[in-house]
């Protein structure tokens, strides 16, 4: 191919049709907040997001039965996007995470209603300063913030690509796209506005930190391979390139580029997942950010920077696994003890599901280094059971609210089982899976999880992972504690009854608990079909 | 295929479970009794299992058994089987729960104020009280029917939460530290009972992957069934390495000494013990606990006969530790329900010692001796509760004199406290003798030692007695209502059975003794020749 002479590109916009689907509808998302009027913006954002991410699981779900998964998968987009088990089922679950997501920010019967007006758990007027007079006319003309549902579509678009990228530039592409409006989401909180702008802020700093890594090693690989193209860069590390750039001649197969770059694009991909060392920024995030918003961040990001974790190791640096094993072996420990140790000390009902989530990061990643085929699909199992009790527990902190908004301190959920005893044993279910208790899914997948690790023969892996657990169940226990033993407290907090909206996402978290960890054979198959990244 | 008898069994509480949760509110007697019909609904399921259970010495070793496919992925199967120690166990569990379901019927209730307050209307106590005993009683069944070791676990763990809540949950009524220090220990003593097992427990689930790692390797397809593993065993094709071996016996031993409870990791017994209800103190000590000791004979000595051997010098002397480590803590207690607590040490010590000596009168005996030490602790427990819900304290130097006020109810408590101190006529005494036997004949020093086990019983019991019941009335006693139609009707049929298979064991020792021959075969093991020579010798 000479140089000046253009190819019109191929696309395959059925096996794309996914995420373009979702894309589409944000688009049209930000001309309806453009133009439509404001009475009609509230209604038209929820269906065209509903539908638009069940047009997208439909997609997915057509694709799969065509054997896209599996016989069929394909390198898509000019090599830039792979089209295969792992991508179309994280997709599917990100999709249904991301519709749950819809109807938790859609959900406006939990805030009083302000000067006559139904408002949801965002910001009337993000722009304005907190407590000044432009908030209070905002307040006062019961605006709200419909913008959050294109924001979400576009964040639900980037983690869409996220576990397909095929080449190092869409990975990077893909990160901002669903970085960008998240960020913006977690400032957004009604009530406590200073410290959603804190949380805001800190995410965003250390967000393009993390990005700015990802990229600097995206720029070393390029001089290592020549490509971007996860193929392209594998076929290097294996030391058979296809053609050898003359202008990289120099750099060329050099090993430290390919050592530190490589190390720096798993440290940015590290940070979405949360694991210890990248970690700091997980507690505050999820404390501040509107909970609507922690709760999808917390199951939807983690799932798609999963993806494109595992699709980096296992299809870009197989080559180097002598050399990463031992260093996410170290992540994975460290995430695992220090998650389960810190998160004891927590008085916050959102920092500690954030430092159980990076107990839980720990423990995928115990999936991720047993670099098999069972490693991948038990991976893939587990992002599906944990996000869905993740969802779930935070609908739930949605709820129990006194005079300030949502009461998430602990010590005010103390006996919060003797006044609602159905929500609170539906809590007490989620605990009890994220403590990883038989009949749950949050069993199965960690017993997936550890006996791939162990099949690999990271046995020490499985044992410190276990006495986390342990650890772990500790604070899990706790809370039960507090709900079920403790006398209530007079002015303790109620729970709002909410709309069907939040009831359904509840239930059906619930449920998705309860059918992995009782029956889960199909979603293994499911998971275990899916278990193979197309080069 | 038959009648799936077993799932049957487990299946009927576990329905009873959810029916009773379901009953509205104001419904709280109806809950009751729907709680006992179905409890009474598995004791003739579990008859049905006695029946059709075949004693003959040809007969499978694993009988009624099912097997469906559940997660292939993780090679589990929904497989269920008894031999007879599992019948025996089953059995108890099934006779025990109509009687902690009389025992508890008011328990649960909610208190006069909490009635009328609008915010508890949710808050259902009592049914919650019955729907998680029916709850742990189908997960018991099912561990103790279960032939796959990964279903086993699973409920092994799995009942350990309707257990908690029913520790933390329910309470005596009054106590000497007033309504909120109570609640707090009751808590500590939940969280505690809890954080242990799912310790132990999560370190059989290491042991669990490991095993299926190890099985995985030599047979191609990873297993959890019990069946497949003892016969590949058999034939060679499953040969584990020693050191293997002795880490995975480690992995699940642990997990069962924590239930069983075994010295050193006993405590959270006592105090789980002694702050939850009487009925419940029964069904941990006497249900519960048993799971642990009926995994050892079962999955312990049958999965790894070598290290097995290879610790028994370690068991044994924990045993033996447990055994009068236990007696001496009883004696020196305040707190009648922590004596208990702490005499069911001493009692599973006994049990442990039984099974490891691998000897057949040792391990009978040791199944023996957790169905009689069930039936006693039973029969003594709840006697005790009912006292303490007379008097609402659990210390023993509040009572004195109660025989002179309460006769019936201080003869019961006397009977049920021989029968805890082993009185030949009661069923324990067999139990205790035949594992005294086992032990002598291999091991006469650890014989000899676990005799002083049986001193420091009568010990503790009978001071216990003599405290309590004997003397100057206390003040505050002199009205002490003696044992109610209720009460009487719990105790009674304990007392008969406690007495019937002291003086005829034999339906027992049938069912028994093929399953223990089975299991010793298992470890390669016989019993050692008696030594006839100085017999000979002196003719």
């Amino acid at each position: 191919m000479n140089p000046g002479e253009l190819q019109a590109p191929v696309i395959e916009w059925a096996a794309l049709s996914p995420s373009l689907i979702v894309f589409g509808a944000a688009i049209i998302g930000v001309l309806i907040e453009a133009f439509a009027p404001r009475s009609v913006r509230y209604t038209a954002e929820v269906v065209l997001g509903a539908l638009a991410l069940v047009s997208a699981f439909a997609a997915v779900v057509v694709l799969a039965s065509d054997g896209h998964a599996t016989s069929e998968a394909q390198v898509a987009g000019m090599g830039s996007l792979a089209v295969d088990g792992p991508a179309l089922f994280l997709q599917g679950v990100i999709l249904l995470v991301g519709l749950v997501g819809v109807f938790l920010f859609a959900e406006r019967r939990l805030e009083p209603a302000a000067h006559g007006a139904a408002v949801d758990s965002f910001a009337a007027q993000p722009a304005a300063v907190p407590g000044g007079p432009a908030e209070r006319e905002a307040v006062k003309a019961g605006h709200t913030t419909t913008e959050i549902f294109p924001l979400l579509l576009f964040a639900i678009g980037g983690m869409l690509l996220f576990p397909m990228a095929n080449d190092l530039l869409v990975l990077f592409i893909a990160l901002e796209v669903l970085s960008l409006p998240l960020y913006l989401l977690c400032a957004l909180a009604r009530r406590r506005r200073l410290l959603s702008q804190e949380a805001a802020l800190k995410y965003f700093l250390l967000g393009a930190f993390a990005s700015a890594f990802l990229l600097f090693g995206i720029a070393m690989l390029y001089g290592y391979a020549g490509t971007v193209s996860y193929s392209g860069i594998a076929d290097v590390v294996s030391g058979d390139p296809a053609s050898v750039n003359p202008g990289l001649a120099a750099t060329m197969g050099n090993d430290a580029l390919l050592l530190i770059g490589g190390a720096m694009i798993t440290m940015g991909l590290l940070f979405k997942v949360g694991a210890v060392p990248f970690h700091m920024w997980t507690p505050d995030v999820y404390q501040g950010a509107p909970t609507p918003v922690t709760g999808f961040m917390a199951a939807a990001t983690k799932v798609a920077a999963f993806g494109a974790l595992l699709r980096l190791l296992y299809v870009v640096l197989p080559g180097l696994r002598w050399d990463w094993e031992p260093v996410l072996w170290g992540v994975a420990i460290a995430s695992m003890v220090a998650g389960a140790v810190i998160a004891i000390t927590q008085t916050d009902v959102k920092r500690l599901l954030a430092y159980s989530s990076i107990a839980h990061a720990g423990f995928i990643l115990a999936g991720v280094v047993a670099v098999t085929e069972d490693g991948v699909s038990s991976v893939l199992f587990y992002l599906a059971a944990y996000s869905f009790v993740t969802l779930g527990a935070f609908a739930v902190v949605t709820l129990v609210r006194d005079a300030g908004g949502e009461a998430t301190h602990l010590s005010k959920w103390a006996g919060l089982g003797r006044r609602s005893p159905l929500l609170a044993a539906v809590f007490a279910l989620f605990l009890l899976a994220f403590a990883g208790i038989p009949l749950t899914s949050g069993f199965s997948g960690k017993f997936a999880v550890f006996r791939a690790a162990a099949d690999a023969g990271a046995m020490g892996l499985v044992i410190v992972g276990v006495l986390a657990s342990a650890v772990a169940a500790f604070f899990y226990v706790r809370v039960i504690v507090l709900m079920f033993f403790s006398e209530p407290k007079a002015d303790g907090p109620s729970v709002v009854i909410p709309s069907p909206l939040t009831m359904s996402v509840v239930a059906l978290a619930a449920a998705v608990t309860v059918v992995l960890g009782v029956a889960p054979q199909f979603f293994l198959d499911l998971a275990s079909d899916a278990g193979m990244f197309v080069r | 295929m038959s009648f799936p008898l077993l799932t049957a069994t487990a299946l009927t509480p576990a329905i009873g479970a959810i029916v009773t949760a379901a009953v509205p509110s104001a419904r709280r007697t109806a809950a009751k009794w729907i709680a006992l019909a179905f409890s009474l609904a598995t004791v003739g399921f579990a008859a049905a299992i006695v029946l059709r259970f075949d004693t003959d010495a040809g007969a499978d070793r694993y009988q009624l058994t099912e097997s469906r496919s559940w997660i292939e992925d993780f090679g589990v199967r929904y497989e269920l089987g008894v031999d007879g120690i599992g019948v025996a166990m089953i059995a108890l569990t099934a006779v025990l729960i109509p009687f902690l379901i009389g025992a508890g019927w008011n328990d649960a209730d909610p208190k006069e104020d909490e009635d009328e307050a609008p915010a508890s209307r949710r808050w259902r106590p009592t049914q919650g009280f019955f729907a998680l005993i029916l709850a742990v009683e189908a997960m018991v069944v099912l561990s103790f029917a279960a032939t796959d070791i990964f279903l086993f676990y699973i409920f092994f763990e799995a009942m350990l939460i309707p257990m908690y809540f029913l520790i933390g949950g329910f309470g005596d009524r009054a106590g000497e530290q007033g309504e909120e220090g109570q609640a707090r220990q009751r808590s500590y003593a939940a969280v505690k009972f809890l954080l242990y097992n799912l310790v132990g427990g999560l370190v059989m689930l290491a042991a669990l992957i490991g095993l299926y790692v190890a099985t995985a390797d030599q047979l191609e397809v990873g297993t959890f069934s019990l069946q497949a593993i003892l016969e590949a065993r058999g034939s060679g094709e499953l040969d584990l390495a020693t050191s293997t071996e002795r880490w995975l016996f480690l992995g699940f031993f642990v997990a069962f000494a924590i239930k069983a409870p075994l010295w050193p990791v006993h405590t959270w017994l006592p105090n789980a013990m002694g702050e939850s209800t009487a009925p419940v103190a029964v069904l941990i000590t006497a249900v519960v606990d048993k799971v642990g000791t009926f995994a050892m004979l079962r999955f312990c000595l049958g999965l790894f006969p070598e290290a097995s051997e290879w610790a028994t010098p370690v068991v044994i002397t924990l045993a033996l530790v447990s055994i009068i480590y236990g007696a001496l803590l009883a004696l020196g207690q305040r707190d009648m329900k922590r004596l208990i607590a702490y005499a069911s040490i001493s009692h599973f010590g006994f049990i442990v010692l039984g099974i490891f000596v691998m000897t057949s009168q040792g391990q009978g005996g040791a199944t023996l001796y957790m169905i009689n030490h069930g039936i006693a602790t039973a029969a003594l427990m709840l006697v005790a509760g009912f006292l303490i819900s007379r008097r609402g304290s659990r210390l023993i130097s509040d009572y004195g004199g109660v025989q002179k006020t309460a006769p019936v109810l201080a003869g019961t408590f006397l009977i049920g406290g021989l029968g805890t101190l082993s009185l030949p006529g009661t069923g324990p005494f067999i139990s205790e003798f035949l594992v005294l036997v086992g032990t002598f004949s291999r091991y006469e020093v650890a014989g000899i030692i676990a005799c002083a086990g049986i001193v420091l019983a009568a010990l503790y019991v009978l001071v216990l007695y003599q405290r309590t019941m004997t003397g100057p009335v206390k003040p505050g006693l002199e009205k002490l209502p003696d044992l109610r139609v209720r009460e009487l009707a719990v105790v009674a049929p304990l007392i008969a059975l406690l007495i019937f298979l002291g003086v005829y064991p034999q339906p027992l020792t049938d069912i028994v003794n093929p399953a223990v021959e089975h299991t010793l075969s298992d470890v390669d093991q016989t019993d050692p020749a008696p030594h006839l020579e100085e017999v000979e010798a002196g003719q």
